[in-house]
């Protein structure tokens, strides 16, 4: 094993404890907003999907990279946007109610 | 120009640092409901950042890809979560989570396709990272589908078994396993006759065969499991992407994710008091639990249905209403109904509370979302440990559409599949009014004894018609 990888692990075994210590602080009400954030955290993977569109060879590696890149970027909006829709529904106190069936018109 | 360049790599690995601590910031705000908000969007600023630092580097001499899968990605991704309505909301983090999976395995397919076109053999550092990013995100996105499919009901939500299920599985893991075991020891061509990359596509296809399988025998109400497991699983393959591609940014997002998901694995199985091999093994609630009906059947007790108006008025004159609500309030959209009894209640002065199951609903905190939709005071929901001392002294539980969380059987009936979850003890009520479609099981398939409880009462028909008519009739009152 070379010496990046090991620091790479470091970084991963690390991070994996500071996931653990953040995310046991999160209550119950906010689980459902919690799991479409990190959901939405993990397209970061879009990043990789960016940096191999470049090195795309002709022929399958095209279909392969518009398709990783999509559905990173599928990832990335559709999880912030939902995640932030939520999150505006959390309010300490009653408001008058909202549309009946909870559907933002686009 | 090497040194501008090493020199602008850097500044994007610096940029990188900065995106981690933002993930990690958004997700430490994301535990009160006053700053979830600004954490949502400094994770989402993180990942702008990282974004922008990657375009300075990108060979853009395929740019039109890059446009191309962001354009369309961002238009699909934005509109849909918008669009979807609040209770369709697992099905819409299922998909998501899928697509960040799916997007891992093709980084990797890109990546080892260019490796083994460049001759030589690969590191076996980076094989290994490569098919396990390829593995678990294949897993992860083929298994999101079903359970998209499952949640969307264009699938039964029930478990799908066959006789052998296990050692199919079991057979098709070993194929992945033995594909990634070939390209990791560099067995291909010369020990086993393939060509290298057929065998990572073997590999590939079994792992998404395996995801498929995997979910089809997990029913309904074991979804909050299932789809914590497939969050874990996505970032995990990110992670292992971050690896492949020596990007630090994309290990520790991953890693966060992981554990993310993995806690709240645990914590879901914990409120089932099931083990996680019981969940995704146990096929749990396929419709075979015929003994736990028969005894409660014969318990000899009546199932007393009421009308409205009795209801109506028994909650207008209550102290204290709980209200427990589950899957169904979901199905039947009924929060905002819902809500307007207890405002109404509220009027006359009775005490609303809303106790909420850890594994209501079909996400971990599915109720809490909904419930927040209608404008529920966050406040007025009590986790499981704070709300049944209350029962006692609780006038009327009203139950709309959950069953399973209050089956007393899961306290006194050992033989019972259910025996041992932690349920909310609606029974210790003076009065129990349950709303429900029909006399059907729920999820776990157990007939539930609490309806024959002399101090539970039912009201039959659609969640959100019974609690309109309940509004309108306790408004006459």
């Amino acid at each position: 094993m070379s010496g990046h990888v090991l620091a790479e692990l470091t970084v991963f075994v690390l991070s994996i404890f500071v996931g653990l210590e953040v995310i046991s602080k999160v209550p119950t009400t906010l689980h459902t907003p919690l799991m479409s954030a990190t959901n939405a955290i993990h397209g970061i993977v879009l990043v990789g999907a960016l940096l191999v569109a470049g090195v795309a060879d002709p022929k399958l590696g095209v279909a392969f990279s518009i398709v990783a890149v999509f559905l990173a970027s599928l990832n990335v909006f559709g999880g912030f946007v939902v995640t932030e829709r939520m999150l505006q529904m959390f309010k300490p106190r009653a408001t008058p109610p909202v549309t009946q069936d909870g559907a933002r018109k686009p | 120009m090497t040194s501008d360049v090493q020199a602008l790599q850097t500044w994007i690995d610096a940029a990188y640092l900065i995106t981690g601590v933002c993930f990690i910031l958004g997700l430490r705000y994301l535990s009160t409901p006053k700053t979830a908000r600004m954490g949502n969007r400094i994770a989402a600023a993180g990942m702008l950042l990282a974004l922008v630092a990657t375009a300075l580097i990108l060979d853009w001499s395929l740019w039109w890809i890059v446009a191309i899968g962001v354009v369309v990605g961002a238009v699909v991704g934005t509109y849909s979560a918008r669009a979807v309505k609040m209770t369709a909301m697992p099905q819409m983090v299922a998909l998501f989570n899928g697509a960040g999976g799916g997007a891992a395995a093709l980084v990797s397919t890109a990546e080892i396709r260019q490796l083994l076109g460049s001759g030589g053999p690969l590191p076996a550092d980076q094989a290994l990272t490569i098919m396990l990013s390829s593995i678990i995100g294949s897993i992860s996105f083929a298994g999101s589908i079903v359970a998209f499919l499952k949640l969307q009901e264009w699938m039964t939500g029930r478990p799908i078994t066959y006789p052998g299920q296990q050692v199919v599985n079991g057979l098709i893991l070993l194929v992945a396993l033995g594909g990634a075991i070939v390209i990791v020891g560099n067995l291909a061509p010369s020990v086993v006759p393939l060509d290298p990359e057929t065998v990572y596509f073997v590999g590939l296809a079994a792992a998404l065969v395996l995801g498929v399988l995997f979910v089809l025998p997990i029913g309904g109400a074991d979804m909050p499991v299932v789809i914590s497991l497939l969050n874990s699983f996505t970032g995990l393959a990110a992670a292992m992407t971050g690896f492949v591609l020596g990007n630090n940014v994309l290990i520790i997002s991953g890693a966060l994710v992981g554990a993310s998901g993995t806690l709240l694995t645990v914590l879901m199985g914990r409120a089932m008091n099931r083990s996680i091999t019981n969940v995704l093994f146990g096929a749990f609630g396929s419709v075979k639990v015929a003994e736990g009906g028969a005894a409660a059947g014969s318990s000899g007790g009546d199932v007393r249905s009421a009308s409205v108006d009795d209801v109506a008025t028994m909650l207008a004159y209550a102290h204290q209403v709980v209200i427990v609500p589950g899957y169904g309030m979901a199905v039947a959209q009924a929060q905002h109904s819902v809500r307007d009894l207890a405002a109404n209640l509220e009027k006359r002065g009775v005490e609303v509370k809303y106790a909420i199951h850890p594994v209501a609903g079909r996400m971990p905190g599915h109720m809490n979302v909904l419930l927040a939709e209608a404008n529920v005071p966050y406040p007025q929901l009590y986790d499981m440990d704070d709300i049944n001392p209350e029962f006692p002294r609780t006038d009327v539980a009203l139950v709309i559409g959950a069953n399973d969380v209050t089956n007393p059987a899961a306290r006194n009936v050992p033989s019972s599949p259910i025996y041992g979850m932690p349920i909310l003890d609606v029974d210790k009520a003076h009065n129990v009014v349950v709303l429900k479609r029909s006399m059907k099981p729920g999820f776990a398939g157990i007939d539930n004894p609490l309806y024959e409880e002399p101090n539970t009462v039912m009201l039959f028909g659609d969640a959100k018609k019974s609690v309109d008519d309940l509004t309108a009739a306790v408004k006459t009152l």
